[in-house]
């Protein structure tokens, strides 16, 4: 097994730099120009957040790769990120609700990571964390404002939830790694995020007028890097396109 | 420029003579170098013809996300994305900074953008030509930013006090753009021999749309001389495009890439570069909707547009619902 | 300082003073206060469908996430305005609106061939 810092680094890693692709894709197409411009500052914070764990995986690592060649020079079954951030943007709706259920599993990740033995993860965390809640704050009122908006609002969101639903569960299941990291006082185990998560869940669907799924069936294969989703390998394609064919060039 | 040809309302200038009290005043004041505010009292051709220029100027903005947008996705590292996201995000705000002077003077955002969808308003020809390599983010920050910084910059000066203070704004967060493409440009140009041949490529296609963007010449316009009496156009269009190429000529020579004009020459005499014009039906086929790009860029800003209706309505409908919540409530 | 309400750009557009028209979110103006201990100062205008959202679209079009910023918004059909040009009385009792023209606005036709 490789070493399992590297590991939930690069998930911590993949999960903000194939989040922020998939934001960054709405860049100059969103529906109305404020909205436009926040995308930009989510994907913005995201692509930091990205360069700082994927630096240190690097780091952790010591074969002398940096966040770079770990973000474009990695094939699809070296990614660990969970499947829910690789889905497609869909509407905007979908694209809110990935971003709303990734930002509230995200805040409770953060909140625990500042108080990580281990200090660069600690401090990570703290930066992240300032920015990541002010995105769910963000995504809280839009999933609630296009909840309770109009009857087409309301259904794409239902439709939206639905569609999302079946990927939060990967985001709370402890594996090995994740059990290395609690044995190191590194990081929590996912598991004890999950109550919390729920509970403001339901509050936010509540006033969304939204109602939860009845099936609590996960996909998993995203954070283990077993089987990801057909949707991963034709972002890397394009995301990785510039360095896989002029491998000699800086940029 | 990102307003190019803008008619101007109004048959020639008219002396200080010719004028009525009110319009006497107010263009005195131009004159003087003082500021029109949107309360104060304007002749009905500086309205029209400043709504054109400034929607034109805010829909450039706009437009002009999308071929930068193109390679955001695609950027070779994570540094030079989330710098160019930071730039395309920049174009958003100036378009909004932009949109919002307009509205002072009558006009809803809404209805310049419908006016921008149906083709009714156009937008700066140079967002109509494809972005086909990375080379081309380097192009168009350093060439078609570095024109635009021309014109931007003398209209912080404008007369219309919003017009003038969105310019301030633009031009204070515009002053990384066309370095970040020159940088791009430099690292190009000495990088490997597939990376020079993309830098060459790129200013090759770039070069001519860049010197269209300042309009035909238009020194003998009537509508050129209303708007600079009146202080909305700072410079002619020859000006702003002899300092271009006076710019832009040596920052070639120093990248070591050949601007595609055999008749480029620094000529003493005069003390500017002569240079080759571009090709001006080229320019009006663009203006009519036949860029390369023209029906790609439209087609993308409906869509986005239409597709977004649901969302702008529902957050709307959200907000009077929790208004009417609050007021039952009390 | 933005206008309270679009004015009337063409008949299908009219609303009341005041009010949004049914798909526009209303124009908010925004008032920033920086670290420096300096008042509230004009930065600009944005749309958005209540309050809330207002002060959130700010924070992201204005201090691009500067910590420690206050924020002030109010729609801008709220502001009472003096009209700088005008001798006599300072504030004219009925006057609500930021801007006021001299005609109503009509888009040109040749405006397509600019």
């Amino acid at each position: 097994m490789t070493d399992p810092l590297f590991e939930f680094l690069c998930r911590m890693g993949d999960n903000t730099l194939v989040l922020g692709h998939r934001v960054s894709e709405w860049c100059g197409v969103a529906p109305v120009l404020e909205e436009d411009i926040a995308l930009a500052n989510t994907a913005l914070d995201l692509i930091g957040q990205t360069t700082l764990w994927l630096n240190l995986a690097g780091e952790v690592e010591g074969k002398s790769r940096d966040a770079d060649a770990l973000a474009f020079r990695r094939d699809v079954w070296e990614f660990r990120n969970v499947l829910l951030v690789e889905q497609p943007n869909g509407d905007f709706g979908q694209t809110m609700m990935r971003q709303f259920l990734f930002d509230l599993w995200h805040k409770g990740m953060l909140t625990a990571l500042q108080d990580s033995s281990h200090d660069q993860i600690a401090a990570i965390a703290e930066k992240s964390l300032k920015e990541v809640t002010y995105h769910l704050e963000r995504t809280t009122d839009t999933v609630i404002g296009l909840g309770d908006g109009t009857d087409e609002s309301h259904a794409r969101m239902q439709k939206a939830l639905d569609r999302l639903y079946p990927f939060v569960g990967e985001m709370f299941v402890a594996d090995d790694v994740d059990g290395a990291m609690v044995a190191h006082g590194i990081a929590p185990d996912p598991a004890h995020l999950r109550p919390e998560f729920d509970a403001t869940l339901d509050e936010v669907l509540s006033n969304a007028t939204l109602v939860k799924p009845d099936s609590e069936f996960a996909h998993k294969g995203g954070k283990s890097g077993q089987r990801h989703s057909e949707h991963l390998g034709h972002m890397l394609s394009q995301m990785q396109w510039l360095q896989r064919a002029y491998p000699d060039a800086t940029w | 420029m990102y307003a190019q040809m803008i008619k101007s309302t109004g048959k020639g200038v008219k002396s200080l003579d010719e004028m009525e009290p009110e319009e006497r005043a107010f263009q005195e004041r131009i004159n003087a170098g003082g500021k029109i505010e949107p309360k104060d009292w304007m002749p009905d051709g500086y309205r029209k013809t400043l709504i054109r220029q400034i929607g034109q100027h805010a829909h450039s903005e706009i437009v002009g996300q999308l071929p930068e947008g193109n390679w955001i996705t695609r950027a070779p590292t994570l540094e030079r994305k989330a710098i160019l996201l930071a730039k395309v995000q920049d174009e958003a705000g100036h378009g909004l900074y932009l949109y919002c002077a307009a509205e002072t003077l009558g006009v809803s955002r809404d209805q310049l953008t419908r006016d921008l969808l149906s083709g009714k308003m156009k937008y700066s020809s140079i967002f109509n030509y494809p972005t086909l390599t990375w080379a081309d983010m380097g192009a168009v920050g350093w060439l078609v930013d570095g024109a635009a910084i021309m014109n931007q910059v003398p209209l912080q000066r404008t007369s219309y006090g919003p017009y003038a203070r969105a310019m301030v704004r633009i031009c204070k967060e515009e002053s990384f753009h066309q370095r970040q493409g020159f940088d791009i440009m430099m690292k190009m140009a000495n990088g490997t021999e597939a990376q020079r041949k993309m830098a060459q490529d790129a200013l090759n296609r770039f070069w001519y749309p860049s010197l269209m963007m300042f309009g035909p010449s238009d020194k003998d316009s009537v509508h050129s001389a209303q708007s600079m009496a009146w202080k909305i156009k700072m410079n002619t269009n020859d000006e702003l495009r002899q300092k271009f190429v006076d710019q832009t000529a040596p920052q070639a020579a120093y990248l070591g890439l050949t601007i595609p004009d055999e008749h480029l020459e620094w000529n003493e005499e005069r003390g500017h570069y002569d240079f080759s014009e571009p090709d001006w039906d080229e320019f009006f086929d663009v203006l009519q909707g036949n860029g390369p790009c023209s029906v790609d860029r439209m087609e993308a800003r409906n869509k986005a547009w239409d597709e977004g209706r649901w969302v702008r309505e529902g957050l709307l409908a959200h907000a009077e619902k929790k208004r009417a919540r609050k007021m039952a409530a009390e | 300082m933005s206008s309270p309400e679009s004015g009337s750009y063409d008949a299908t557009e009219a609303a009341p003073h005041g009010k949004p028209r049914a798909t526009e979110w209303p124009l908010w103006e925004v008032f920033i206060r920086g670290q420096h201990g300096l008042s509230h100062r004009h930065v600009g205008s944005l749309h958005a469908a209540d309050a809330e959202s207002a002060i959130k679209n700010a924070r992201d079009v204005y201090t691009r996430r500067n910590e420690g910023v206050s924020i002030w918004v109010v729609e801008a059909a709220a502001i009472a305005a003096s009209s700088p040009e005008e001798k006599g009385p300072l504030y004219e009792p009925s006057n609500d609106k930021v801007y006021r023209h001299p005609t109503f606005f009509n888009i040109p036709d040749d405006v397509g061939a600019m």
